[in-house]
């Protein structure tokens, strides 16, 4: 198993990084025994039961479980949206325990890119407006905005519905915008919590298409779903129960081109 | 994140809850119009009451004849007859030495009389013969014809200007200058018609007469005791100081020996005023009250709208949270459009409170007091900021997924 993620990690290595530099590159994500307790005493619900995992640039993984298995947990925690309650947690070297909310906004801002299940996008306000949000805590200047985030929705192939309100689109182009907005800034991680949940399986084949794009981009993705033909697409899978981690191994991609057995799970 | 950038979401904001935006506006102006006008009708009745008794002479002290105190009522005194009231004292009493603050003293006598013209007979109430400067102290304007003067007391005319309810009772639409009624039997001169001074409490103000007091004593009442004595001061603010003064030469002039028991009483003009001034007072507090429940009850509108906005708007923000907008950001949004609402509401709760008052209500005219303005505004606006931004602020340190269980 060690041996296999190893062999992941160099291969990932020698794709994107020139040979000359070792893999001093902390890896995007690196937990170490991280717990998550919700309420106190009896009531206390333990979601995550000490999680220790490492995810490198470039990575595919899908994590999967039955729901209630603290893998959403986990997402939240990994996409700073949640503190876990004990262990710790380097987001590319960064200790995200010892930021403070400021600095938590900004890791939020550049380095995550988060895609919900419920899509979560602001209605009453036009899908290009959506995309630009992240860029506009960023900094980022009008114009700039409207160009980054009209390539973004180009790229999950939106560019025409750009002015849109949320709620005259369907299911499956929010979440595509919803894609957008996460990569829009650029993120070194994308994460994704069941983005497939609400959509039917063709939308679901285009989310899926679009998140390996993002993946031949060189974008490193975490997505956490119970389906097979989801995870069928990462490169690795990390199977979680009752807060834990049972199983971790590498697969060769259904979407990628060295996959043979592609249109058969399409 | 510039701040042109947080205004433009403040706005934006507004614009796509206008519902809300549009109830937030409605709380605030309901409140600040109520608290205006309704504090400007109180303070429209005080300055009407106030001008009311004002018409009456303000500066004016009377002096009435009669004994007050203990001995009165086991009635063991009996009025002795330099203890009356009479022009000599009145003489006393004008003289500045002893009294520098007041300006001037008219004797007055009279009572009830029945004037007849031409068959039309009236009662009139107060027929007073006194001196000219009878009609300043008790602020008695002419409105046709003139005053008589101080010839007319020397000689003892019998000339007489008439209120405007004797005016009418007798003569009608008739002109009545030059004309000349009978009076207990004998002939004045009508020379001049008072302006109408309304009436003040139970008295008609206009059913009065007033002669020269030689004529009215040589015809009427004969020589004896004056029924009281109008002292004019210098000024509305030195009424005290002559209340002091002419007791000390009253007291002296009628033999006081215990200050208790004095045969004349004065009544103070400016006391009746402070005194009606305070009942005013009070009326304008009762509807400030009033007004400030119903700017309460305005603001808690906008608390409820806005708590409820922010409990909708929670996981907005969480939204805006996961996308990395700093706390900064997200709390001056919802402090602009905090702002921008209870600004909004307030200017036009101070313009409908503005507009309102320029209508006459229940008779009264309103007179806005510039510090209700200030105050309901300063108050709606403090409202909407706490309430708009507190629950927000406390929203924004949600961490991200908390806000977004908020459906």
């Amino acid at each position: 198993m060690v041996s296999a993620l190893r062999a992941t990690r160099a291969a990932g290595d020698a794709a994107t990084q020139p040979p000359v530099e070792p893999p001093v590159e902390p890896p995007v994500i690196d937990l170490h025994d991280v717990h998550k307790v919700y309420g106190q005493g009896a009531a206390a619900v333990h979601a995550v039961r000490g999680i220790t995992l490492r995810v490198n640039r470039g990575d595919y993984v899908a994590v999967m479980g039955a729901s209630g298995s603290g893998k959403s947990t986990l997402m939240h925690i990994v996409g700073c949206l949640d503190v876990p309650s004990s262990g710790r947690y380097l987001l590319e070297g960064i200790d995200i325990g010892e930021l403070d909310e400021s600095q938590l906004a900004l890791v939020r801002n550049r380095k995550v890119g988060f895609v919900f299940q419920s899509f979560n996008l602001l209605p009453r306000t036009t899908t290009v407006q959506n995309v630009e949000l992240p860029l506009a805590y960023a900094g980022v200047r009008r114009p700039e905005r409207r160009h980054r985030a009209l390539a973004a929705l180009e790229l999950v192939g939106l560019r025409e519905i750009a002015d849109r309100t949320p709620r005259t689109l369907s299911g499956g182009q929010q979440q595509r915008a919803a894609v957008a907005r996460a990569i829009v800034t650029n993120p070194s991680l994308l994460l994704a919590d069941e983005p497939t949940g609400n959509l039917d399986s063709a939308a679901t084949r285009e989310l899926l298409a679009v998140l390996d794009r993002s993946h031949a981009g060189g974008g490193t993705i975490v997505v956490v779903t119970h389906e097979r033909e989801v995870a069928a697409h990462a490169r690795r899978v990390v199977n979680i129960r009752d807060g834990r981690v049972i199983g971790d191994r590498v697969q060769v991609p259904s979407g990628s081109p060295e996959s043979p057995t592609d249109e058969a799970v399409d | 994140m510039s701040a042109w950038e947080v205004l433009r979401f403040a706005l934006g904001g507004i614009v796509t809850n206008r519902l809300r935006s549009a109830l937030t506006t409605l709380g605030i102006l309901i409140g600040v119009g109520a608290v205006i006008l309704l504090v400007a009708v109180g303070n429209g009745s005080a300055k009407q009451i106030q001008a009311n008794i004002e018409r009456l002479g303000t500066n004016t002290l009377t002096v009435f004849s009669g004994r007050f105190g203990p001995q009165a009522a086991t009635g063991t005194g009996l009025l002795s007859q330099n203890q009356d009231l009479t022009v000599a004292v009145a003489r006393a009493l004008a003289n500045r030495a002893g009294a520098p603050h007041v300006k001037s003293v008219s004797p007055e006598e009279g009572g009830q009389q029945t004037a007849t013209y031409e068959g039309a007979s009236h009662t009139i109430s107060q027929f007073i013969g006194t001196y000219p400067s009878y009609f300043e102290a008790s602020n008695s304007l002419i409105s046709s014809g003139t005053y008589f003067t101080n010839s007319d007391v020397v000689h003892a005319r019998k000339v007489v200007v008439i209120g405007q309810t004797v005016a009418e009772d007798l003569f009608g639409t008739a002109d009545p200058i030059g004309k000349r009624i009978t009076v207990g039997g004998v002939l004045f001169t009508v020379v001049g018609v008072l302006e109408d001074k309304g009436s003040s409490g139970f008295e008609d103000a206009n059913d009065v007469a007033v002669a020269p007091l030689t004529a009215v004593q040589q015809s009427l009442t004969g020589y004896g005791a004056l029924s009281s004595i109008v002292v004019q001061a210098t000024s509305s603010d030195s009424v005290d100081a002559a209340e002091v003064e002419i007791t000390a030469i009253l007291n002296e002039e009628l033999g006081v020996t215990d200050p208790t028991q004095v045969p004349y009483q004065i009544l103070n003009q400016s006391q009746l005023l402070s005194a009606s001034t305070e009942t005013t007072r009070t009326f304008t507090v009762l509807l400030g009250v009033v007004a400030g429940l119903s700017l309460l009850v305005g603001g808690i509108g906008i608390t409820n709208i806005m708590l409820v906005a922010v409990t909708e708007r929670t996981h907005e923000i969480g939204i805006r949270k996961a996308v990395g907008a700093p706390r900064g950001a997200i709390l001056g949004q919802f402090l602009v459009e905090a702002t921008l609402l209870s600004l909004f509401g307030g200017t036009l709760g101070v313009a409908a409170g503005v507009v309102g008052s320029h209508f006459t209500i229940v008779g009264v005219k309103p007179v806005i007091a510039p510090a209700s303005i200030a105050l309901a505004f300063g108050v709606s606006v403090a409202i909407g900021l706490f309430f708009g931004s507190y629950p927000a602020s406390r929203a924004a340190s949600l961490v991200p997924v908390e806000a977004l269980r908020y459906e």
